[in-house]
């Protein structure tokens, strides 16, 4: 039978435990994953053990504390702190998610962080989004039109306004894209829940005249059809987004103009 | 020592730093006119801090009820307190509805009237016929409207095929002996490289430095870098005494609760259940502007009329204006209150605190986008080869405090009057001076100074020292000698910068050194807005002096440049208010008394 082994160097070791200080009365210990580019290392689990009673109610707060009092040399990604820009996604106690809007409550016991799951990992918490990024352009997503546009806005109905609801909040953040195992397999071909979200966003757009276009660069069994409705992407959306669902209107588009 | 850095050359027509839509805008206007154009930022563009803004984007379309751009300008003016330029702010009114139609046909989602119309709602201090009725006049896709617009300016640049730099970081402007600027370096963090950006015209659009508070709406990455790198070139900032507090901040967390929501009927309250607003701002009450409303907030809770266990905040109601109204509009402000302040909006109010949110002074520029500054007695000299756009810009269309919905409207109109100033000046691919080799060494030289860094001050502690500093001494009231106690304070904050600590030496995604970098930012924007405000002896917009409570429009209706010298000293002069138009469709509008 064929064996199969992982690299030697995806073998993840254990790091440095840092604790709290004698005293202190509610502590939690939160394990993160470390990877260093610079050592050729391989990377590793670092524990620390944060006090909760100085610390606000989220998991960036612990890692913000982490780096800002204890280890400055931990990267990760933060911006608005308050859900809307995408930085913060991770692999958070088993699922992906913005460390900004997950309280620490909601995690039973020790805290385990790791990046985004089966993206090379630049640094520490930092994933190499690039490809992701790519795949979003590929989609072509801007507003296409032959009709040249009116002097004053398009008129959309208050109905086909709605139609977009659930789609352009999307924030590209990845969770969704990272956490479906169709997409570990197959990331080079197959687009993803987030970007396929992204592209049903302008099919189904009442201003948008190019959706047979767009249907046909989507025809495709990897593009589109390794999508397996496994759901994880819908399970794990930070934004309670549903990707999967606009999978399927798009196959549901695929399968009516035949 | 610098040797030791190997610079990665690149020749561009124009280089814009910054990816929030003023950048973007710009970005994406010279790809369009046929510039090479890079764009360097520091998070990836939908990242930017422009993603946060909700309310919506001010335009007098008129779709709910007769508009005017005469009257947004109008409210502009008396929002700014008369400290804006008459001429940028025309510009800018006029050039809003424009601006608007075109977000709509590049795709922005907005909402809809039953036409099918944009939706416009009611925000503080837009008014229709000159003060006396209230305007919708607020453009907005649901409360993400900077979400929408931001995403859709990104899809337009992806459009254009412009060029990015992503997570770039830049460290510095190149200055030549002239006074002009040549170009930027900045460090790739995802490769650990240093770049040299040559470049025609190098664009500031980096945002504002909210940061330098301890409680900011602000994002982590506000953090003025345009501001500190226009400091360190040894030229003057504007205006930087006026920081805006926005009335609904979560109490705690800081984050944004849009003025929308007052915009769509939701009021405040004290621990008496009274709707306060009332008794400051008879006409305009709950939507009077955002000084005025912060301000009265303020006096409620210092008067023993806050709400809480520690009665130190106000209650923001909604509950009245029933689900789906909530849901339909205010979807994002719902999601934010059960989440960090664990409320249901449809069902209880939620708490709220003034909270520092925009700065008005930045980078002194003209309508063009031009930097200017005074120089040999010339008010209006423009800087070669430098220009300023967004909340790093003062242009100033927002004077000494800006109306809510404006930002989004200034970001797109100077984005694109930048864009439009390059190709009337630029020649695509004409050949760069000469690289001044002591202005990229000196950078270098910084650079690996701090990168090196082996003193005993970390910089979170520093950064923290600096914010409780800004938040007690320079608030939405200030005194002189408060404000000289928050003077030496921050220059110790400043002395402990010399011997600042950084522990990564790694030039790879070192976030310890980018945060070092960007504390080094906010600590000169810290200083000069601090300095300036001491020595502003009067009460304008979201400058309140208790000791001096009045506005004195003969000694100080006047622009304030500082300068940042070696020691955090600071040099101060001023620049003269445009107190004319741009055209003769429209008066200048001379200063009265501000009521609401």
């Amino acid at each position: 039978m064929a064996q199969f082994n992982l690299p030697p160097n995806s073998i993840i070791g254990t790091g440095k435990t840092y604790y709290a200080g004698a005293g202190t009365k509610n502590v939690r210990r939160f394990q993160i994953y470390r990877w260093d580019p610079d050592t050729g290392e391989n990377p590793r689990m670092d524990a620390y053990e944060v006090d909760l009673a100085a610390c606000g109610p989220m998991i960036l707060d612990a890692l913000l504390k982490i780096k800002n009092e204890v280890d400055p040399g931990l990267a990760f990604r933060r911006s608005c702190r308050e859900g809307v820009c995408g930085s913060c996604a991770m692999n958070i106690d088993g699922t992906n998610t913005l460390a900004c809007t997950k309280a620490i409550d909601d995690v039973a016991g020790e805290v385990t962080i790791y990046p985004l799951p089966h993206q090379a990992v630049v640094k520490d918490l930092v994933p190499d989004l690039t490809h992701f990024y790519a795949q979003y352009a590929s989609i072509k997503p801007w507003l296409q039109s032959a009709t040249p546009p009116p002097e004053r806005e398009r008129l959309q109905s208050k109905e086909d306004r709605a139609k977009l609801d659930g789609l352009y909040e999307c924030i590209l953040c990845a969770c969704c894209s990272t956490s479906c195992p169709s997409y570990w397999w197959n990331s080079e071909r197959y687009l993803g829940p987030s970007v396929l979200l992204q592209a049903y966003r302008w099919i189904v757009d009442s201003r948008d005249e190019f959706t047979g276009e767009r249907l046909d660069d989507l025809e495709d069994p990897f593009r589109l059809y390794r999508c397996h409705t496994i759901m994880n992407c819908t399970k794990t959306c930070p934004k309670s987004l549903n990707p999967a669902k606009a999978i399927a209107e798009i196959k549901k588009l695929m399968v009516e103009r035949r | 020592m610098s040797n030791a850095y190997q610079l990665i050359e690149h020749n561009y027509d124009v280089v814009v730093v910054g990816a929030g839509g003023a950048g973007l805008r710009a970005t994406f206007g010279m790809a369009q006119k046929g510039l090479k154009t890079a764009c360097l930022t520091k998070v990836f563009p939908t990242r930017s801090h422009t993603v946060a803004a909700q309310g919506g984007m001010s335009a007098a379309l008129g779709n709910m009820g007769q508009d005017l751009w005469q009257w947004h300008m109008y409210d502009t003016v008396k929002g700014s307190d008369w400290l804006g330029d008459q001429d940028a702010i025309e510009y800018m009114c006029r050039e809003a509805m424009p601006a608007v139609i075109e977000l709509e046909h590049y795709g922005v989602p907005f909402s809809r009237t039953e036409e099918g119309k944009i939706y416009q709602r009611p925000f503080g201090g837009m008014t229709t016929n000159y003060g006396e009725g209230t305007a919708q006049r607020t453009c907005a896709a649901a409360d993400r409207t900077g979400h929408a617009i931001l995403h859709t300016l990104y899809q337009q640049a992806l459009r254009h095929n412009a060029e990015f730099f992503i997570e770039y970081f830049a460290l510095d402007l190149i200055m030549d002996d002239s006074g002009a600027c040549r170009g930027v370096i900045a460090w790739n963090l995802a490769e650990g490289t240093l770049h040299l950006f040559r470049a025609h015209q190098t664009v500031l659009a980096t945002g504002g430095y909210g940061r330098a508070y301890f409680s900011a709406t602000s994002a982590h990455t506000c953090t003025g870098d345009g501001n500190g790198m226009v400091l360190r070139a040894g030229l003057p900032l504007q205006d930087m005494e006026f920081t805006q507090f926005h009335p609904t901040g979560i109490y705690g967390s800081g984050c944004l609760m849009t003025e929308g929501c007052r915009g769509e009927g939701g009021y405040l309250t004290n621990s008496n259940g009274d709707r306060f607003m009332e008794r400051y701002a008879p006409n305009a009450k709950d939507l009077a502007s955002r000084d005025v409303v912060s301000r009265s907030m303020t006096i409620e809770i210092r008067e023993g009329r806050g709400v809480g266990e520690h009665k130190d905040h106000i209650y923001l109601h909604l509950e009245h204006l029933g689900a789906d109204v909530i849901n339909e509009r205010l979807p994002g402000i719902a999601e934010t209150a059960r989440i960090f302040a664990g409320v249901d909006v449809t069902k209880e109010p939620a708490p709220v605190l003034p909270t520092v949110h925009y700065n008005m002074g930045g980078i002194p520029t003209n309508y063009h986008g031009e930097v200017v500054i005074l120089k040999d007695g010339n008010p209006d000299y423009v800087i070669p080869g430098l220009m300023a756009i967004g909340e790093a810009a003062c242009v100033s269309v927002h004077g000494a405090n800006r109306l809510g919905s404006n930002s989004l409207l200034d970001i797109v109109v100077f984005g694109r009057a930048a864009a439009n100033r390059c190709a009337a000046s630029i020649k695509p691919n004409s050949a760069h001076s000469a690289t001044p080799q002591p202005a990229v060494d000196k950078i270098l030289a910084r650079f690996d100074g701090l990168r090196n860094a082996k003193g005993e001050n970390p910089t979170a502690g520093l950064r923290m020292r600096m914010q409780r500093t800004m938040q007690n001494h320079a608030a939405v009231f200030r005194t002189g000698d408060s404000m000289a106690e928050g003077i030496k304070l921050l220059e110790d904050v400043h002395d402990g910068f010399e011997h600042i600590a950084v522990s990564d030496r790694s030039l790879i995604w070192n976030s310890d050194l980018v945060e070092t970098l960007e504390l080094d930012n906010l600590l000169g924007c810290a200083m000069v807005s601090i300095k300036s405000a001491i020595n502003r002896p009067e009460s304008r917009g979201a400058h309140a002096r208790e000791d001096y409570p009045d506005r004195n429009d003969e000694g100080w209706m006047k622009h304030t440049l500082a300068w940042l010298g070696p020691n955090s000293a600071v040099t101060i002069d001023y620049r003269p208010v445009h107190t004319y138009t741009l055209t003769n469709e429209v008066d200048y509008i001379p200063p009265k008394k501000r009521t609401y």
